[in-house]
C-alpha cells in the first residue's frame, strides 16, 4: 500500500526539454509494428480501454448500452477480450455497476467537480466519496491547474492526498490536464507531486481541452513513473486520455511503455487508453488482419 | 455467445522482424571502373570481393584499380575540365547538380537498402539520415553554383581543377556527397575512391551521374585499396586531396604532398567530449550519450567517445545510461527496428575487440548491452567503461566502434582542461540548462563543431572539421565551398 509522504521530502524534478523529447518520441514512432505482434499489441490495447462517456446528456440508458459493448466488444468474431473499465460520472456509477455484474469490467468514476475542478476541497472530498459508494472502483481525479500555475505546489499536493485516503480501497488516477499545463517542465512537476502523494495512477487529460495525450506529454509522464520506481521500487500506473484514436498511435504508445518501462507495465493493471473512439478503429484492424480486407465502419457498433 | 479471449498482458510482448525488401534493388556480379562516364576494365585485371558485414555474404565483385587507371581517371578529368566543364556556365552546372540530387532523391530507397547491406548500418540510418543527408547536400551545393560572386564577395574565384577524393567506410554515399557536390558546384572535375568494404553505393551514385547526363569525365569514380588511394595523392596534375579517414593516413598524405602545390583538407580522427552538467535534462542527455557514442556502431569521426560527466549526478546518470543500453536492438541491420547494426569488417571488430581488452586490463569497470549477438556477422555490444583516468588508453585513442569511457569531473575549468587534453580537437557536446555556461564552453573547447544540448546532428549548411590531429579544411557550407576554389589573380 502506498503511502504520501510529506510535501518536504518531494524531489526536485528534473528540467525537460522539450527538442530531445520530441526527438525521443519521433524513434518510438518509426518502431515497425507488424504480424504477429501487432496482433498481439491490438488485443492488449483493447483490453486497456477505459470506455468513456462523460457528457452532460449521458443518462442512465446510454451508460447501460456502454456497458453491454464493454463486454460484447464484437461479438461478430470470437476471441476479442473485454475492455478494462469504463469510465463515467459519479451519477452513472451505480448503473454502470449494475450493468456489469458478473463481468471482469471495472467501473471508474470522475471526480473532484470534473472537469474544471473548480470547487472547495469539501466538495470533492464528497464527491469521491459519493462515487465510491456507489461502487466505483477507479477514481479519476483532478488536480487544481489554477493552484499549480500559481506555484502553489503544496495545495495540490494536500489535495491529492486527501482524495486519495477519501479514495478507500478504489485506486487513485490524477488527471493533470496536461493541456494546461502547458510546458513538459510542468507537466514533470505535476507528475511528481502527484505520485508523491499517492496516486495509483497518473493521466494526461479530462479530454475536454486540446491538446491531450500527446506522446511527448505521454514520455515524460512515463519517465516521472519510471523514476519513482528506481527510487522506491513502487509501481505507477499511466493513462493517456484524449486524442488517442488510431491503433498506429495506440501501438506506439504500447512501444513507448515498453521501451521505457518494460514489459511489466504492458497490462491493464497498470496502462490504460481513455478513449471513446479507439475501440473501433482497433476491431477493425484486428479483423482486417483476419479476414485480409477491411470493412465497413458500419460492421462496429458505435456505442 | 461469443468466447472470451482473456489477455494475460504482454510480458512477452516484442517486435516480430520487419525486413526492408530487397526485391527492388539491383547489385551487379561485378562493378569496373567508372571514367569518362564508362565503365572501364581495370587494367591490372584484378578484382576484390565485397561483403555484407551482417552475415558475411559476398554481395558483388569490385575492379582494383592501378597506377595506371587512376592516370587514366585523372586524364578524363583534366581534359573534361579543360575542354567541358570549365566553360560551362555556373547556371548549368548548378542544373546537373540539382539533377543527381532529384534522381538520388527518386532512388532513395534503393540507396538506403543497399548502404545497408554493404556497410552493415541499420536501415532507419541510411533511410532517415545518410541518404536524405547525401541528396541535401547535393541540393544545397546546386544553389551555390552560380552563386559564388555573392558566396565570396569582391573576392573573385575560380575553380582548383581536378580533386582528388578518398572517403571512409563509415558513411559511404553520404560522403562521396559531401566530396562531390562542392566540387563541382566550384567548377572541379573530380577523381573519387570509395573505400574497399563500401564501394557499392558510390558505384550507385556513378550509375545517377550517367543517368543525369553530366558530362563525360566530370566525376570519375576509381575503386580499390590503399594503394589505389595513394597513386590518386601521388598523381601529378591533381590540384586537390580531399581526404577523410585515419589520422594516421591523413599524416602520411601530407608528406606525400608537401611541396606539390597540392591543397589539401584533411578530415580525421576524433576522441570527442561529450559533457553533462548536473543541471542538464537528464533523460534527454542520456539519449545524447546514446546518440553519441552508438550512432552507427560508433563508427562516426565525430562520436562522443568521451564522456564526461559531473561526479554528484554520474551515478543517475550512468544506471539511467545502462537501462537504455538495455532497450536498445542489436541485429539484422535490414530489419527496421534495429538500432546497432554490424560492425564494418572483421578487421575493425578486432581493433574494437582489442580496445575492450586493453579497458578491461587497464581496471576500467565494464558493462555491455545484455543483447544477444547473431550467429554470423561482426557485431558488438554498445560497451561502456566507468573508472576511467584521463591517462587510460581507451579514454586517449580512437577505438571507432560502440565503446564509450566515463569519466567523472568536478568543476568547469577541470572539464575544459581534460576535454582539451587530446590530440583531436572534431567536435564536442555540452549539455547543460544555463545558456552562459554553453557560450563560455564553446568558446574554449578547442574542437570543429560544439553541440549543446544535442549530439551528432548535420546540416549541409554547417562548417565540419577539426582543430589539431583531427585535420584541417572544413566541408560544408560556405567553407565547404571555399575549400574547392582560390582567388583569381
Amino acid at each position: 500500500m502506498k503511502v504520501p509522504i510529506s510535501f518536504n521530502k518531494l524531489p526536485n524534478s528534473p528540467s525537460i526539454d522539450k527538442v530531445g523529447v520530441e526527438e525521443r518520441v519521433a524513434r518510438f514512432q518509426t518502431r515497425s509494428i507488424k504480424n504477429e505482434s501487432k496482433r498481439q499489441g491490438l488485443d492488449l490495447v483493447l483490453s486497456m480501454i477505459d470506455l468513456t462517456t462523460l457528457e452532460g446528456k449521458d443518462t442512465p440508458g446510454k451508460v447501460k448500452q456502454m456497458c453491454y459493448k464493454a463486454h460484447h466488444l464484437h461479438d461478430a468474431y470470437e476471441g476479442v477480450p473485454n475492455v478494462a473499465a469504463v469510465c463515467v460520472y459519479p451519477s452513472m456509477v451505480r448503473s454502470a455497476k449494475t450493468a456489469l455484474i458478473g463481468t471482469d469490467v471495472k467501473v471508474a468514476s470522475v471526480s473532484t467537480a470534473f472537469p474544471s475542478g473548480q470547487s472547495t476541497r469539501e466538495i470533492k472530498i464528497t464527491d469521491t466519496k459519493f462515487a465510491v459508494d456507489e461502487g466505483a472502483d477507479e477514481i479519476d481525479m483532478v488536480i487544481s491547474r489554477g493552484k499549480f500555475l500559481e506555484g502553489e505546489y503544496n495545495f495540490v499536493f494536500d489535495e491529492i492526498a486527501s482524495i486519495k485516503e477519501a479514495c478507500g480501497k478504489a485506486r487513485l488516477k490524477v488527471i493533470l490536464e496536461t493541456g494546461e499545463l502547458c510546458t513538459l517542465d510542468n507537466v514533470r512537476k505535476a507528475s511528481d507531486i502527484a505520485i508523491y502523494a499517492g496516486a495509483d495512477f497518473i493521466k494526461t487529460s479530462t479530454g475536454k481541452i486540446q491538446p491531450a495525450a500527446t506522446m511527448q506529454v505521454t514520455y515524460t509522464m512515463l519517465m516521472a513513473i519510471k523514476d519513482y520506481y528506481d527510487a522506491t521500487g513502487i509501481m505507477i500506473g499511466m493513462k493517456p486520455a484524449g486524442g488517442i484514436s488510431t491503433s498506429k498511435l495506440a501501438l506506439h504508445n504500447l512501444v513507448m511503455v515498453k521501451e521505457v518501462l518494460g514489459n511489466n507495465w504492458l497490462n491493464n493493471e497498470w496502462f490504460r487508453f481513455g478513449a471513446s473512439s479507439l475501440a473501433n478503429d482497433v476491431l477493425m484492424q484486428i479483423m482486417k488482419l483476419e479476414t485480409g480486407v477491411y470493412q465497413s465502419s458500419d460492421y462496429f457498433s458505435i456505442d | 455467445m461469443a468466447k472470451k479471449k482473456t489477455i494475460k498482458g504482454g510480458d512477452n510482448w516484442d517486435y516480430s522482424p520487419s525486413l526492408e525488401s530487397t526485391s527492388h534493388i539491383t547489385i551487379l556480379p561485378k562493378y569496373e571502373l567508372f571514367i569518362n562516364n564508362e565503365w572501364v576494365k581495370p587494367s591490372s585485371k584484378k578484382y576484390f570481393k565485397t561483403t555484407n558485414p551482417s552475415n558475411e555474404e559476398v554481395l558483388s565483385e569490385i575492379a582494383w584499380a592501378n597506377d595506371y587507371d587512376v592516370d587514366l581517371a585523372v586524364k578524363a578529368a583534366r581534359n573534361a575540365y579543360n575542354d567541358v566543364w570549365s566553360k560551362t556556365s555556373p547556371k548549368e552546372r548548378s542544373k546537373y547538380i540539382y539533377r543527381i540530387a532529384r534522381l538520388m532523391q527518386e532512388q532513395a530507397r534503393e540507396l538506403s537498402v543497399i548502404e545497408t547491406l554493404d556497410a552493415g548500418k541499420p536501415i532507419r540510418e541510411s533511410r532517415d539520415i545518410d541518404v536524405p543527408l547525401a541528396c541535401n547536400h547535393f541540393f544545397y551545393y546546386a544553389g551555390w553554383a552560380d552563386k559564388l560572386e555573392f558566396a565570396f564577395p569582391n573576392q573573385p574565384m575560380e575553380a582548383l581543377g581536378v580533386a582528388g577524393q578518398i572517403i571512409p567506410w563509415n558513411f559511404p554515399l553520404l560522403m562521396a556527397a559531401w566530396k562531390i557536390a562542392p566540387a563541382l558546384a566550384a567548377g572541379n572535375c573530380v577523381v573519387l575512391k570509395p573505400a574497399e568494404t563500401t564501394s557499392l553505393t558510390a558505384l550507385k551514385l556513378a550509375e545517377i551521374i550517367k543517368e543525369s547526363g553530366l558530362p563525360p569525365g566530370v566525376v570519375n569514380i576509381v575503386t580499390g585499396h590503399g594503394d589505389t588511394g595513394a597513386a590518386i595523392v601521388n598523381h601529378p596534375d591533381i590540384n586537390k586531396i580531399a581526404f577523410t579517414g585515419s589520422t594516421n593516413v591523413g599524416k602520411i598524405i601530407q608528406r606525400a604532398i608537401a611541396g606539390t602545390g597540392k591543397k589539401a583538407t584533411l578530415e580525421l580522427g576524433g576522441k570527442s567530449a561529450n559533457i553533462i552538467f548536473d543541471d542538464a535534462p537528464i533523460d534527454q542527455a542520456v539519449e545524447g550519450i546514446v546518440n553519441g557514442i552508438f550512432f552507427n556502431q560508433g563508427h562516426v569521426c565525430c562520436a562522443g567517445s568521451r564522456l564526461f560527466v559531473q561526479e554528484n549526478i554520474a551515478e543517475l546518470v550512468i544506471r539511467k545510461l545502462k537501462h537504455r543500453m538495455d532497450s536498445l536492438y542489436l541485429g539484422n541491420p535490414l530489419d527496421k527496428n534495429t538500432d546497432i547494426g554490424a560492425i564494418n569488417s572483421k578487421e575493425q571488430l578486432e581493433t574494437i575487440e582489442k580496445y575492450i581488452k586493453i579497458g578491461i586490463s587497464e581496471g576500467a569497470e565494464m558493462y555491455q548491452s545484455t543483447c544477444e549477438l547473431p550467429g554470423k556477422g561482426y557485431f558488438c555490444r554498445p560497451t561502456i567503461f566507468t573508472n576511467v583516468a584521463q591517462s587510460s588508453r581507451i579514454s586517449q585513442e580512437e577505438i571507432f566502434g560502440p565503446v564509450l569511457s566515463i569519466q567523472t569531473f568536478r568543476t568547469v575549468d577541470e572539464v575544459i582542461q581534460k576535454a582539451n587534453n587530446s590530440p583531436y580537437g572534431l567536435a564536442a557536446g555540452v549539455w547543460t540548462d544555463k545558456g552562459s555556461r554553453i557560450f563560455n564552453l564553446t568558446s574554449k573547447l578547442r574542437a570543429g563543431v560544439i553541440w549543446a544540448n544535442t549530439y551528432n546532428k548535420f546540416d549541409p549548411t554547417s562548417p565540419f572539421g577539426g582543430y589539431k590531429e583531427s585535420g584541417f579544411g572544413r566541408e560544408g557550407g560556405l567553407h565547404g565551398l571555399g575549400a574547392y576554389l582560390k582567388m583569381k589573380l
